[in-house]
């Protein structure tokens, strides 16, 4: 086996285009990962019209609040891009040089202010479905933070003038009469004047308008907590059951290595086992000189060498970027290996059926790529039955063990690390397996 | 020999004595090339038996089976060190000299011409200086003069005492080297004799130069047992 294995490294060796793409895919694989995960999302360019004039302010109560806040805030979330007028903003739009306009009305702070009718934005948007999709999102993302950053300063204003309605003072309101009485303060006086009264229907009257003011006391005390129930109605709060939350930029890395690990130890491994056929010396070597099951054996180890060092040199290389827990490599290398074992033993499987190389590789490919995707739908994103097949699916082939079994040894993900091991080991005899029954005949 | 439901080779029994050449002549499926996988022990027999240990029997697929991203000698050496013959560089040294290869040792098998490729083939065949050699139609796309280089050391083989079992098409090649003919139709034995016989059987008289005639005779022979 180990001359066969000589051989098997020299062809390698001279195969100049596969032995580049094999040090250059992790190189820039990794590379574009790390870029991305260690550089924030750019935000998109979008021109303000801010038609507003400046300074000008929302009454709330007595409190009084700056639009151009709301506007600081919106733009917090963008490339903002002022623009005089929305002809300006248009033209830019139609230009590509912003992906979309927001134009913030003259009127929005008397719309505000008025209590009786609402302030309207307007969004204009460039681009096809998928950049008008992303912008469009962006947007509304940006819009949505910066309403509730500016009703929570409405909301305050709100209680602050509900506390002095029951404290009583001065509100602050053109108009307002000065020093006013509080409608906490109205109750006790009330029993004061009620208690100095002879028995009838005056009484009778002070005594229904104490009961008014009571309530009305009591529940503008309550309506300062409803207030804040309204901007935030509902609070999360969530509770992990089980495993480690794993961070989404360490499990990209984990799917992006797996991805890597897998391509390059099926590939590897069929093309190997259909290289002999193509070369028409699988016949000559199966007539004694060496056994079905060591030739299989030597490409599936072969790949799966290759492939281990390959997303190692990857992991590695990501780790640049990314901070990931170096104690546990010898885990790392663990999931690898026997990630890479099953792939190389899913390689000759496929490898057996194709008579050249290039069909094996077209197989491979075509075979492993939705496999990889199917094990990445996640749970609750398809119907409940549907959900059972992918999972049946992914369950009896490696990617998504081999998956698990390296997010268990970045991330300490659930499943454990030994129970993946257990689940390749079991993929890695049954694919060796149907490989050596389809190599039973040779032509 | 049976494929699930088809036989492909049926009650054939023949012996090679050393340096005998023995051609196997046949139609397409004739069982031409399942005849010398047997023998080479490519495939095993379902009923029958080889009294030849595969390692025993050089084997030359119709096909060169080499690796064309290794060089003659890289090709040599791999096979000799998978055969383990007892010194494999002495081996291939003594292949490259047999077949005129040496100038060209260090030469990619992807580079050489289909006759130089073919020569490698055989010299694989012979590397662990089997008593037998098998090879499965070996004049294939050749042109004539590779194929009359080949032939003349097939023969030279053939002298030193290596008995030389070949298919082939071209019925010339049987007249002129083989010194014994196999028949086969449909998988069974119809004729096994001399060349000179053969005619005799086939109803033609026996002229060794004549080519056409050893064709014609080869047709009538088929026909009128009702093989095309």
């Amino acid at each position: 086996m180990s001359w066969l294995l000589r051989k098997d490294l020299l062809i390698l060796r001279r195969s100049r285009l596969t032995v580049a793409l094999l040090v250059v895919y992790p190189i820039a694989i990794a590379l574009l990962i790390g870029l991305a995960l260690s550089r924030g999302p750019a935000k998109p360019r979008v021109a303000i019209v801010n038609e507003t004039t400046p300074g000008a302010r929302v009454q709330v109560g007595g409190r009084s609040i700056d639009v151009s806040e709301y506007a600081s805030q919106l733009f917090d979330q963008v490339e903002a891009v002022p623009s005089a007028t929305r002809a300006q903003a248009i033209a830019k739009i139609q230009s590509g040089d912003v992906l979309a306009a927001v134009v913030i009305p003259h009127d929005i702070a008397a719309r505000l202010s008025s209590d009786i009718s609402q302030a309207h934005l307007e969004v204009l948007y460039n681009g096809d479905a998928l950049e008008q999709s992303l912008v469009q999102s962006s947007l509304n993302s940006a819009l949505a933070q910066a309403n509730l950053g500016f009703s929570e300063q409405i909301q305050q204003a709100a209680a602050q003038a509900i506390g002095l309605l029951l404290r009583g003072g001065n509100l602050g309101v053109l108009g307002a009469p000065p020093n006013l009485i509080g409608l906490s303060q109205i109750p006790p006086l009330l029993r004061g004047v009620i208690a100095r009264q002879p028995p009838g229907p005056d009484r009778a009257a002070l005594q229904r308008t104490l009961a008014f003011a009571t309530f009305a006391a009591q529940n503008l005390t309550l309506s300062k907590t409803v207030l804040s129930t309204i901007s935030q109605p509902i609070a999360v709060h969530s509770t992990l059951l089980h495993g480690r939350r794993t961070p989404l930029n360490t499990f990209a890395v984990v799917v992006a290595v797996s991805v890597s690990l897998m391509f390059v130890c099926v590939l590897l491994a069929a093309g190997g086992v259909a290289l002999e056929r193509e070369e028409r010396a699988l016949a000559r070597l199966l007539r004694g000189l060496i056994s079905r099951e060591a030739l299989l054996a030597e490409k599936a180890l072969l790949a799966a060498a290759c492939a281990l060092l390959l997303a190692f040199a990857m992991l590695a290389g990501i780790g640049a970027f990314v901070s990931l827990d170096w104690s546990r490599v010898p885990l790392w290398l663990a999931a690898l290996a026997f990630g890479a074992l099953a792939f190389g033993a899913l390689g000759v499987a496929i490898g057996v059926l194709a008579r050249e190389v290039r069909a094996a590789s077209l197989l491979a490919f075509l075979l492993s790529l939705p496999l990889a995707f199917l094990a990445l739908v996640p749970s609750g994103s398809v119907a409940g039955g549907l959900y059972d097949a992918i999972s049946a699916v992914s369950f009896v082939f490696p990617f998504k063990a081999s998956l698990q079994a390296l997010d268990a040894a970045v991330n300490q993900a659930s499943p454990g690390l030994s129970i993946s091991v257990a689940h390749l080991l079991g993929l890695t005899v049954l694919f060796g397996a149907l490989a050596r029954v389809g190599l039973r005949r040779v032509e | 020999m049976r494929y699930g439901e088809r036989t492909a080779l049926a009650g054939v029994s023949f012996d090679a004595a050393a340096g005998e050449l023995v051609a196997v002549v046949g139609s397409n499926g004739a069982g031409k090339t399942t005849l010398l996988s047997i023998l080479a022990g490519i495939q095993p027999p379902t009923a029958g038996s080889v009294n030849r240990a595969p390692s025993e029997v050089g084997w030359v697929p119709q096909q060169p089976a080499l690796y064309s991203k290794l060089s003659v000698a890289e090709n040599l050496e791999l096979f000799a060190r998978l055969e383990h013959v007892p010194d494999p560089r002495a081996a291939v040294e003594r292949m490259l000299e047999q077949t005129g290869l040496r100038e060209r040792a260090a030469e990619q098998i992807g580079r050489l011409s289909g006759g130089n490729r073919q020569r490698v083939n055989v010299a694989i065949g012979l590397l662990s200086r089997p008593p037998v050699l098998a090879l499965d139609e070996p004049s294939t796309a050749l042109d004539p003069g590779q194929r009359e280089r080949l032939w003349s050391f097939i023969r030279g083989l053939a002298a030193e005492g290596t008995s030389v079992v070949f298919s082939t098409h071209y019925l010339g090649e049987v007249q002129r080297y083989a010194s014994r003919a196999l028949v086969l139709a449909d998988g069974r034995l119809l004729f096994d004799g001399s060349p000179e016989a053969f005619l005799v059987a086939a109803g033609e008289q026996p002229a060794r130069d004549s080519i056409a005639d050893f064709e014609d005779a080869f047709v009538s022979f088929l026909r009128r047992r009702a093989y095309q």
